[in-house]
């Protein structure tokens, strides 16, 4: 089946204008939900890139989500001391002064630039680290998670310096901007709105440049991309990089939205379920992780404040389904390969009606031997 | 730093090995046949805490534990055959996926201990022949830290010789060196699986009661050891015993060790960072079988 021609652009096209005057149709804590969730998006599109362009599964986003939130976060934090204060919980820790690495993040300039390069240059250090061996696959996977379970142990620990297990909370104003009034509010909307709408085309070039076809043809085949000469380690860097920065931002725009940023938010638990956007919306398509960010966050926002302890049962099913199901996310339903096509492999559903169709009309299937002698 | 303090660490450290060995040896096992990490396997460690604390209430007394281990044994095994014919095996050839549909598994199971348990916890008592120190000179070494290493020497043991002596053993044997001959030669690789799987989740049950004795069975509580015994299955190699034991050895060692010096935190860092240095020097972990780079995609 051929898709419908234009069905993309006119539904992106609808999707972006309702985006657009959603400040003016939606509640403020309704707008304030949207504005978040799509801060998450830029991270469930980085995971694209990264797991479905490139094959990569990263169980540890959260730590580069938490980079670019507490590079932020405590840029907020120093804006609203006077001259020769020092944050509250560093008070109550016992300490006198600030430490040298918090004072860098008095400047707003640099604080942003670190929102960028922070989890970028780790992601990079610790990528190059990792593929330069051939280390991949559930390798990575686990190993990443246990970056973020070193992260956030340490950040709760060092309580008189990060915070500790409330993390940062409760700032004021950004770059002189009160961060407490609507239109203030309305603007960082447009600024993530403006982000997400930038990261979507970005991702697009990228993932159809030459850079996205090697980057793919790694996931496919490193070792006939080796015989080909090609190294497949700096493709596979990049896309952990870029999908670092974009979760960094995200992680920044996120503190911004939700006025927090804790342990809480960057362990192994949020990590994994930041896998689970892409893996509902569809890991081979940047639109379907952005519905499937909104969706799936939505989706709790509701559940789990009606039903708190029906939600992790509702979100464990999600995990089982999304894979079993829907390998290819509800992006994969729309697409020109949906499953609802009889010849169509890899899903249960074909199986499944292949099964019926074979009991149904099939003739009984005749054995070499009666062949021959027939 | 006295004498000591230092070998009681290094004590520490064998037992910190212990249960590492017990929560990664079934991990190892089926991911060195199957390529596929389960990571509802420290739910399985939380039911064997849960089981030792329910067979306990039902048989009091000294044997208590000894029952509650035998329980937790063919319960978690139980589990472990139905998750695998259930859920892993349709996922063959996709490890990433079976991470997250496993990962599912582990939050149901995480929640309903909480709906059935309680969120804060239930605690085992240890029965009365654990209790006590046993005095080398100055060193104290509870019974219990003895009886943990104990019961990871005879699991290692045990499943050694399963491995070496049994036709069972044979067959997994011969599909872990190479799947596809063992098949072409009558060998059932679908019910080996099943049964590693299986294996590994009695295993894992034994280390869920083991954990019961050191500290109140949570909800949670295998969330806090999977994730370094994820990185002893990385770092032993593929499927190896001995390789994960090494492995087991060497995490159980730096944690302890570095205690000495940094805090508990700085020390889940340290063990980070020394497995992602030594993968730089052994990327195929301590012990190989199958040493083809290449295969590996």
């Amino acid at each position: 089946m051929k898709s419908i021609p234009f069905l993309g652009q006119g539904v992106g096209t609808i999707a972006l204008a309702l985006a657009v005057a959603a400040p003016w149709l939606l509640s403020a804590y309704d707008l304030n939900l949207l504005a978040r969730f799509l801060a998450l998006s830029l991270t469930a599109m980085g995971l694209v890139l990264l797991w479905g362009e490139g094959g990569i599964l990263s169980l540890g986003q959260g730590v580069f989500f938490g980079l670019g939130g507490y590079a932020l976060a405590m840029h907020l934090k120093l804006a609203d001391l006077g001259a020769g204060e020092i944050p509250d919980f560093m008070v109550w820790s016992g300490l006198t002064a600030l430490p040298w690495w918090w004072a860098l993040f008095k400047s707003a300039v640099l604080s942003i630039l670190m929102v960028f390069i922070l989890p970028a240059a780790i992601a990079a250090l610790f990528g190059w680290a990792i593929f330069r061996r051939r280390i991949s696959g559930v390798y990575f996977a686990l190993i990443t998670q246990a970056l973020a379970l070193a992260f956030a142990t340490l950040l709760i620990s060092q309580q008189g310096k990060t915070g500790g297990f409330n993390g940062l909370t409760d700032y004021h104003t950004l770059v002189g901007f009160n961060l407490n009034l609507p239109s203030t509010t309305t603007g960082l909307y447009f600024l993530t709105l403006f982000l997400v709408v930038a990261a979507f085309f970005g991702l697009r070039w990228l993932t159809g440049s030459r850079f996205g076809k090697l980057l793919r043809a790694s996931r496919d085949g490193s070792n006939r991309l080796r015989f080909l000469g090609y190294d497949p380690t700096p493709y596979k860097v990049v896309a952990f990089t870029v999908a670092a920065m974009l979760t960094g931002v995200s992680g920044a725009l996120f503190t911004l939205h939700a006025g927090v940023i804790s342990p809480a938010l960057v362990s192994v638990v949020p990590s994994i379920e930041m896998v689970i956007w892409v893996a509902i919306g569809g890991r081979d398509s940047i639109a379907g992780a952005l519905a499937g960010t909104l969706l799936v966050n939505f989706a709790k926002d509701k559940i789990s404040t009606a039903f708190p302890e029906l939600w992790l049962y509702g979100l464990g099913l999600l995990f089982i389904l999304s894979v079993t199901a829907l390998p290819k996310g509800l992006a994969g339903l729309v697409g020109p390969d949906h499953p609802f096509k009889p010849e169509k492999l890899g899903d249960m559903f074909a199986r499944w009606r292949r099964g019926k169709a074979a009991n149904a009309t099939a003739p009984k299937p005749t054995s070499l031997a009666e062949e021959i002698a027939a | 730093m006295d004498f000591a303090f230092l070998t009681g660490q290094i004590f520490n450290g064998f037992s910190v090995a212990s249960l590492y060995i017990l929560a990664a040896l079934g991990l190892a096992l089926s991911f060195g046949l199957m390529r596929v990490i389960n990571m509802a396997h420290g739910e399985i460690l939380m039911v064997g805490g849960y089981l030792a604390y329910l067979t306990i209430l039902w048989v009091p007394g000294p044997l208590g534990i000894i029952c509650g281990m035998a329980v937790a044994f063919v319960v978690a095994g139980i589990l472990g055959g139905l998750l695998e014919v259930a859920l892993v095996s349709k996922l063959t050839s996709r490890p990433l996926d079976t991470l997250l549909a496993t990962w599912g598994v582990s939050l149901i199971l995480q929640q309903a201990a909480r709906d059935l348990f309680g969120a804060t916890g239930v605690s085992v008592t240890a029965p009365a022949w654990l209790d006590g120190t046993l005095m080398i000179g100055t060193l104290a070494l509870p019974y219990t830290r003895l009886f943990i290493m104990l019961i990871a020497i005879a699991v290692l043991a045990g499943l050694a010789a399963l491995l070496r002596f049994t036709r069972i053993g044979l067959l997994v044997r011969a599909v872990n060196q190479d799947r596809p001959t063992a098949a072409a030669m009558g060998v059932n690789v679908r019910q080996v699986d099943a049964f590693v799987f299986a294996l590994g989740a009695a295993a894992a049950g034994i280390g869920g009661v083991v954990l019961a004795l050191l500290g109140p069975v949570t909800p949670n509580v295998g969330q806090s050891y999977i994730v370094t015994a994820f990185l002893v299955v990385i770092l032993g190699g593929l499927g190896s015993i001995v390789g994960t034991t090494i492995a087991a050895l060497m995490v159980g060692m730096i944690t302890a060790l570095s205690q000495i010096f940094v805090d508990v935190s700085f020390a889940q860092v340290l063990t980070l960072i020394f497995v992602v240095i030594f993968l730089q020097f052994r990327p195929q972990g301590v012990i190989a079988i199958r040493s083809r780079a290449l295969d590996a995609e």
